[in-house]
């Protein structure tokens, strides 16, 4: 059995050794070189551009501005599955080229030359005239009367409201002797920051058209560049080789149909567009950043009586996974800790910023930056131990949310706290840390975070699975769901190679999806690939094994239910005798002068179930109270992602996003000039991405509950890692200095301001 | 303005190779473009992410922010020229196979170049001074932990200190 085992990365060989090709590399050299002209102004209208200076520079092919487009095809561009009912499609509001401009960085011209150097000189001597518009950058200013407007269509610019109610909130609050605990916490406007950017390229070939891409969906992306063109869907081929990462943003359709669209304009010549880093920080997507109002009104015995959530999501200027972000992360609130009585309000309003779109924890982060920085705050307030308010108020063991029909089946939580809470010495220290005094002070702090695994019931979840068998026994695999780093090729070779009964250098996942080919799948979101992929690895393998087995009795005359497969060899069950090798079998099928068979097998898997992923982190800090600084000394995270497929990859997976969450709790920020709405830091050096520097050690420890409704006993782990950082490492500064720091990240700009306010300097 | 042109000889991965190159060029370019060196990454262009890390007469640089014509006479080292002669690979890159220290590989060539560079000085450094030396590199899939444990590990066991190597 090769799940659960330590297996090495099936593509790790190639890429330590530099052979592994990502969508450059790929991309032959005759190709067109474009660069997209961006606004200059965060709210307007282009009236005229001016093209014919960039057009004289020499290795300019031609440059194509707004006014260019004749068809107006709008598109969608968040990577959900397509719904058949208008009412749930996303929001269709872009075009390749816009005139109407609502950010700084908006895609207002496109440059074409024949080398790299000639088009971004191009794109700088493209002169624009615009009719500017007052704009708006903060939600809570954009929700006002009188606002700039952004889309004509939303009213105050509010894309959209959502609100849970449960029991009554206002009668609940009148019941004597509760505590009020109110408070406003925001997180900021993040960015993916994969090492590879955003780079497609597209050609023709014959009245089709072909994108390679590096993106998490390719089969969304397809129909995406079919609506954008007004062409057929059919007619578009996508080809996903390996990527240099994701984390959401390439969960988004980004350049692929204005590529494809000034290829089409070139008579199909092969064009690159390949993202400048500045470029990917501004105009492809950022995490929205959320604004949250907690009330919590509480009985003496640490119990919530009413609890009362309003959330302000920051969409920027296009709708892109719009709402979505804000309403996972509400339907978080009333699940994490149950309470009778419950109001919840999201909004997602557009402002004059870079569009936000799917990222690592998809609301949750910004909900469990909202939700434990506030737990901790109640406990404060009640003077209760912070761990064992938690413990005491968490999601009980057999909840069941009434929409997921998700049901809690184990004491997860406190399995996880235990697990960290033993792996960091965390009483011991959280007793030592109490009541210091001095400068430099040190603390530790708890967050917990809940992730639901894929998305039903809101949206399809489907998988679909093709299995070849070869010659020699061994098979190709290919399945929708895409390898963007995580290990899902890794971990599909295991399913496979354990249900099929074949040694694991037998199976080979293919890597590429390809939409000519690739069997139909909506890609890596949602932390569903392992959980989605593996119903149908295991149903396909299933039949092909059924298919073998039928063939294995043609040639032994034995009845196919005393045939297995075992270690690639067909197996008398009745007495274990090894009676071929698949390899024979296959040689046979394949050239057999009687019944020649191609023995293959192709299924889809539809999933109506959805699964709770929970864990928590805990981190220890050191602060220096003068410097306003804070070093990160120890962390861990506990994650209960049911059966592990891979632990080695599994624990990888838990380090990368608690890096993720430490640059969000501690460095990162995407600033915009209140002046011009023009960002800021929009590069490596001056975005504070966490480095070798900033991390101590990072333990990841695993309570492992075979999750019933899964195929494979996994559950939700790519994701979940960066969900509960940022609060854990808030409430260990909390600890050590008494100071509450709302407003993440914990630097020392945000600092300077706190401790100042509370007098500690 | 024309294009202007300039002869480039110089060693790359044990091959003595010349070509014309854009004067403009950057040795990511060139190396990328002219000899296919893909391992070579881009991921920023200004010398921020250390994707493009490349090892120079012994030294390791951005090779985005080093001019293509600066390398003449010069003595380069990309991921490709690391295995052996018969495509065996060396030990840090088995260390970073054994150490899960690998996603989605796109800043991998990179570190690895950096690695080379630290094993090379054939000292024990601190876990400080091995971040430190590492930082000029980013990446965000791994955190850093797996990598930190195959340059450490690897390391030591260059150092004869296979025991100590096993408590990293």
């Amino acid at each position: 059995m090769y799940v659960g085992k330590k297996v090495t990365r099936v593509d790790a060989y190639d890429k330590v050794i530099g052979r592994t090709k990502y969508t450059d590399d790929l991309c032959d050299k005759s190709a067109y070189i474009a660069r997209v002209v961006h606004s200059t102004i965060a709210h307007g209208r282009v009236v005229s551009i001016d093209t014919s200076e960039a057009e004289k520079i020499p290795g300019v092919v031609k440059v194509f501005t707004c006014f260019d487009l004749k068809e107006k095809h709008y598109f969608p561009t968040a990577g959900h599955p397509w719904s058949t009912d208008p009412g749930h499609q996303d929001v269709a509001d872009r075009l390749v080229l816009t005139e109407e401009v609502r950010f700084y960085g908006d895609d207002i011209a496109a440059v074409v030359a024949e080398d790299e150097v000639s088009a971004a000189q191009a794109v700088r001597a493209v002169k624009v005239e615009y009719e500017e518009y007052p704009f708006v950058l903060d939600v809570q200013e954009a929700m006002k009367d009188g606002a700039p407007q952004i889309h004509e269509e939303y009213p105050n610019n509010i894309l959209k409201h959502t609100s849970i109610r449960k029991g009554n909130y206002e009668e609940a609050i009148k019941e004597p002797g509760l505590t009020k605990i109110e408070g406003w916490y925001d997180t900021p406007t993040v960015q993916h920051c994969h090492i590879e950017n955003f780079i497609c390229y597209a050609e023709m070939e014959g009245d089709r058209i072909t994108v390679v891409a590096s993106t998490q969906i390719p089969h969304i992306v397809r129909r995406v560049v079919g609506q954008a063109l007004g062409i057929a869907w059919g007619k578009v081929r996508i080809i996903k080789p390996y990527i240099g990462g994701g984390f959401g943003n390439k969960q988004d359709i980004l350049y692929e149909p204005l590529c494809a669209w000034l290829c089409m304009q070139l008579g199909g010549h092969l064009v690159k567009l390949d993202v400048p880093r500045e470029d990917t920080f501004v105009s492809n997507r950022v995490r929205h950043a959320i604004r949250s109002h907690i009330i919590s009104w509480v009985r003496p015995d640490g119990t919530y009586a009413a609890r009362k959530l309003e959330a302000y999501s920051d969409q920027g200027a296009y709708a892109s996974h719009g709402h979505s972000i804000a309403a996972k992360g509400a339907g978080a609130f009333p699940q994490l800790y149950p309470c009778d009585n419950v109001e919840a309000d999201a909004y997602t309003v557009f402002t004059n910023k870079s569009v936000a779109g799917a990222m690592r924890g998809y609301g949750i982060p910004q909900a469990m930056w909202a939700v434990e920085c506030h737990t901790e705050d109640v406990a404060a307030k009640l003077h209760i131990d912070p761990v064992e308010f938690r413990r005491k108020n968490l999601m009980p063991v057999g909840y069941i949310d009434a929409f997921s029909k998700n049901e809690l089946y184990d004491d997860t939580f406190n399995q996880c706290l235990d697990k960290a809470m033993e792996t960091i010495d965390y009483k011991r220290k959280f007793k030592e840390y109490q009541n210091q005094t001095g400068d430099i002070r040190r603390g530790i702090g708890v967050a917990v975070f809940w992730y639901n695994t894929a998305v039903w019931p809101i949206s399809l979840e489907t998988s679909s699975c093709r299995m070849v068998l070869n010659q020699d026994g061994s098979l190709q695999v290919q399945l929708g769901e895409t390898e963007i780093g995580q290990g899902a090729d890794t971990a599909y070779t295991q399913m496979t190679a354990d249900v099929l009964g074949v040694p694991l250098e037998d199976v080979h996942v293919v890597s590429c999806q390809d939409t000519d080919v690739t069997p139909f799948g909506t890609g890596a979101y949602a932390s569903r690939q392992t959980y989605t992929a593996g119903f149908s690895i295991r149903q396909t393998a299933l039949l092909l094994k059924e298919r073998i087995l039928k063939y294995a009795h043609e040639l032994t005359r034995m009845p196919p239910y005393n045939l297995d497969i075992a270690d690639g060899s067909i197996v008398r069950t009745t007495d274990g005798r090894k009676l071929m090798t698949l390899g024979e079998l296959s040689t046979e099928a394949l050239y057999s002068l009687t019944n020649s068979q191609h023995l293959s097998a192709e299924s889809t898997a539809q999933i109506k179930s959805n699964a709770y992923s929970f864990g928590c982190t805990i981190a220890e800090v050191e602060v220096d109270i003068p410097m306003c600084k804070v070093k990160l000394i120890d962390i861990v995270n506990a994650h209960d992602a049911g059966t592990l497929i891979n632990p080695a990859l599994a624990e990888a997976q838990v380090h990368g996003g608690m890096s993720m969450g430490i640059g969000y709790g501690m460095s990162e920020r995407l600033i915009f000039d209140k002046k011009t709405g023009r960002a800021l830091n929009n590069n490596l050096l001056d975005y504070k991405l966490s480095t070798f520097m900033d991390h101590p050690r990072l333990k990841a420890v695993f309570a492992e509950n075979t999750e019933p409704t899964s195929a494979f006993g996994t559950k939700a782990l790519g994701e979940p890692p960066a969900c509960s950082v940022a609060p854990a490492i808030r409430n260990a500064v909390y600890q050590a200095t008494g100071v509450g720091v709302n407003d993440a990240p914990v630097n020392p700009h945000n600092l300077f301001r706190r401790f100042t306010e509370e007098g500690l300097i | 303005m024309s294009k202007q042109y300039k002869l480039v000889s110089c060693t790359i991965n044990g091959k003595q190779v010349e070509k014309m190159v854009d004067v403009r060029a950057s040795l990511t370019d060139m190396l990328r473009d002219d000899y296919r060196l893909t391992s070579v990454k881009k991921g920023c262009e200004v010398g921020e992410c250390g994707a493009c890390n490349v090892i120079i007469d012994g030294e390791c640089f951005n090779s985005c922010i080093y001019l293509a014509v600066w390398a003449e006479g010069k003595e380069i080292l990309t991921l490709e020229g690391l295995a052996g002669p018969n495509g065996e690979i060396s030990d840090i890159q088995q260390a970073f196979i054994d150490e899960a220290a690998v996603q989605c590989g796109f800043c991998s060539p990179g570190f690895i170049m950096s690695a080379v560079e630290i094993l090379e000085a054939k000292r024990e450094f601190s876990d400080d001074e091995i971040r430190k030396l590492m930082s000029g590199h980013l990446c965000r899939c791994t955190g850093y932990e797996n990598i930190f444990r195959a340059v450490k590990k690897t390391m030591l066991r260059r150092l004869g200190k296979e025991k100590e190597a096993l408590e990293v």
